[in-house]
């Protein structure tokens, strides 16, 4: 059952092959099973989970219920859930018992998902690697000495195992996309304010967003459909219709008109990645697009930008844990600011202490200018590149990485080479353009990621280029053989 | 480049944020080459670029002026590191 696509875990939960507890209690079992190896699940909520199921049956059973109903998930461990621990991958969230509901696991519960527990992440979702988190590093099921990327490692790693058939994650500066590259998953990144941002915990406002990883583009579609739409909770949540993205899939891509950066197939590119992504360019060409270069000049600079934008706006959202409303408070604080500074010492690891530093130093008084505002203005020239770019064609094809994964402890001395990891996806946070990784092929067994990028709220033609080549394509079907 | 240790704690200080001496030590380097990495930017040319604060260039949305929220002190307060009466607890701040 783990192996089947939610369509076909759907059919078989309404013909009554099987009930969702059975499928529920068959995810919990192997979960048991492979999950000490994995680390990928930080909380198991399999009481919860099973009356969900439980509620799903009864829903079925009267004939009720949509194309979501009865099918597990997890959930990153950054999206709260009311009366279940949120921890964020942080020691300073390690008590926190949400007190409400993210919105997207509002919606995803009322579609009567069954949420099998929270996942590993790096701390605060800071980091390439889901090796910053206080709970221990995700390891990759393709290759247990290796990182399934980050900062949504225990999302892709419980999918890719087949510890979940689905599950959510959120993408700041490539947080979906790289590790979905690293573990042969498809993962989506929607447009900046598709997906809303209530409760779910904020890293870098301008840029987060919440997707899906999952197996394929048409499982992708329909979780996705469920997420999408507006709030009033999050402020910058667009008021727009969402598209049929399921509707979309089955469309001809003939005419498509794709893009190809030279900045992203240039130096430092791996090239068994390079040919990879060649090959499956040039199907697209047979099943009818065409191939176009395309300049996006200003993508050298879109690593610095991220590293002034993101530590900036990460250092004042994480001002709020202050040890006095929620999370940790240090032992006998001498007075206010011994509360204050030891609380936050102690609750943060290193990495985070790291971007708070540096966004405190691009916002103190004079660098304010000579940092985060020059940022802002090459943010503004990196998102017109776009512009342009999407003046010519539909769709932005690239590699997601460089590389395949990397081995454990790697790049952990180094806090600038682990940035330079999302060289390729950071670009699409920063114009808030939606995009995705597909799986294209392997390198010495190790999945290779196909990155597509569309205009504002093109998802369903995202998703449908990817269907289009996941139906011509067995990469996405393949599966890390100890877990098949 | 790197940071001076006394430049290291004004930061962490700004930002209330405790750190040992080897972190301190530590960081002086890692700031010096992160604050390397982002310099690219001085070099891009920006006379006539206006700022990008917002990836959609939207403006705040209004809302109707009533109230929206339930009260839910007791939840909220029941995950507090310290609460009673109804307010949260911190070490004496008024002498």
């Amino acid at each position: 059952m783990h192996k089947d696509s939610l369509a076909a875990l759907a059919e078989g939960l309404r013909s009554r092959r099987f009930s969702s507890r059975e499928l529920t209690e068959h995810f919990l079992k192997r979960i048991e099973q492979y999950d000490e190896a994995l680390n990928s699940y930080v909380t198991v909520t399999a009481e919860r989970a099973l009356a969900q199921a439980d509620a799903a049956d009864a829903q079925i059973a009267k004939g009720e219920g949509g194309p979501l109903t009865g099918i597990p998930l997890a959930h990153k461990d950054l999206f709260c859930t009311n009366g279940v621990r949120t921890a964020c991958g942080s020691k300073m969230l390690d008590n926190f018992i949400a007190p409400y509901d993210a919105h997207i696991v509002e919606l995803l519960d009322a579609a009567g998902m069954v949420t099998l527990g929270k996942v590993n992440m790096d701390e605060f979702a800071m980091g390439s690697s889901t090796e910053t988190s206080y709970y221990g590093p995700t390891r990759n099921p393709w290759d247990t000495d290796r990182v399934p990327g980050g900062s949504s490692g225990g999302s892709v790693a419980a999918v890719a195992a087949g510890l979940a058939p689905v599950a959510t994650a959120t993408d700041t500066g490539g947080s979906i996309r790289q590790p979905a590259a690293l573990t042969g998953l498809t993962g989506i990144k929607p447009t900046y304010g598709r997906v809303s941002r209530y409760g779910m915990v904020a890293f870098a406002s301008s840029l987060d967003q919440a997707g899906v990883v999952a197996h394929s583009a048409e499982d992708a579609a329909l979780v996705l459909q469920a997420m999408a739409g507006f709030d009033m909770r999050d402020s910058t949540c667009v008021e727009r219709p969402v598209d049929d993205y399921a509707a979309a899939l089955g469309n001809d891509i003939r005419g498509l008109k794709i893009g190809l950066p030279s900045q992203y197939f240039g130096d430092g590119l791996d090239p068994q990645v390079r040919a990879a992504v060649d090959a499956a360019a040039a199907e697209l060409e047979t099943l009818g697009a065409t191939l176009t270069p395309i300049e996006l000049p200003n993508t050298p600079l879109s690593v610095p930008t991220y590293y002034v934008v993101a530590p900036a706006e990460a250092s004042s959202n994480l001002s709020r844990f202050d040890g006095v409303r929620y999370g940790h408070r240090c032992a006998e604080p001498a007075n206010l600011e011994d509360l204050y500074k030891r609380s936050r010492g102690e609750g943060f690891g290193s990495e985070v202490k790291r971007r708070i530093m540096v966004g405190t130093y691009v916002l103190s008084h004079g660098y304010y200018d000579a940092y985060y505002l020059q940022a802002q203005k090459v943010r503004r020239l990196i998102a017109d590149d776009f512009a342009r770019a999407f003046e010519q064609v539909d769709v932005i094809l690239g590699p997601t990485t460089q590389g395949t994964a990397f081995a454990l402890g790697e790049q952990t001395d180094d806090p600038v080479t682990m940035y330079l990891n999302d060289i390729y996806t950071i670009a699409a946070n920063l114009a808030g353009l939606p995009a995705m990784s597909i799986p294209c092929g392997q390198s010495a067994g190790l999945p290779i990621g196909l990155q597509l990028i569309g205009r504002h709220f093109d998802e369903g033609r995202l998703l449908n280029v990817a269907h289009a080549y996941q139906q011509v394509s067995d990469w996405h079907a393949q599966w890390p053989e100890a877990y098949a | 480049m790197s940071l001076t240790t006394e430049q290291v704690r004004h930061v962490a200080h700004l930002a209330r944020l405790g750190l040992d001496e080897v972190q301190i030590d530590s960081l002086s380097t890692q700031l010096g080459d992160i604050l390397g990495l982002v310099d690219a930017l001085s070099k891009a040319d920006t006379a006539s670029v206006t700022p990008m604060a917002h990836p959609l260039d939207m403006g705040q949305r209004g809302r109707a002026d009533v109230v929206t929220e339930s009260d839910r002190r007791e939840a909220y307060q029941a995950i507090a590191p310290s609460a009673q009466d109804g307010l949260y607890r911190v070490p004496r701040v008024i002498e």
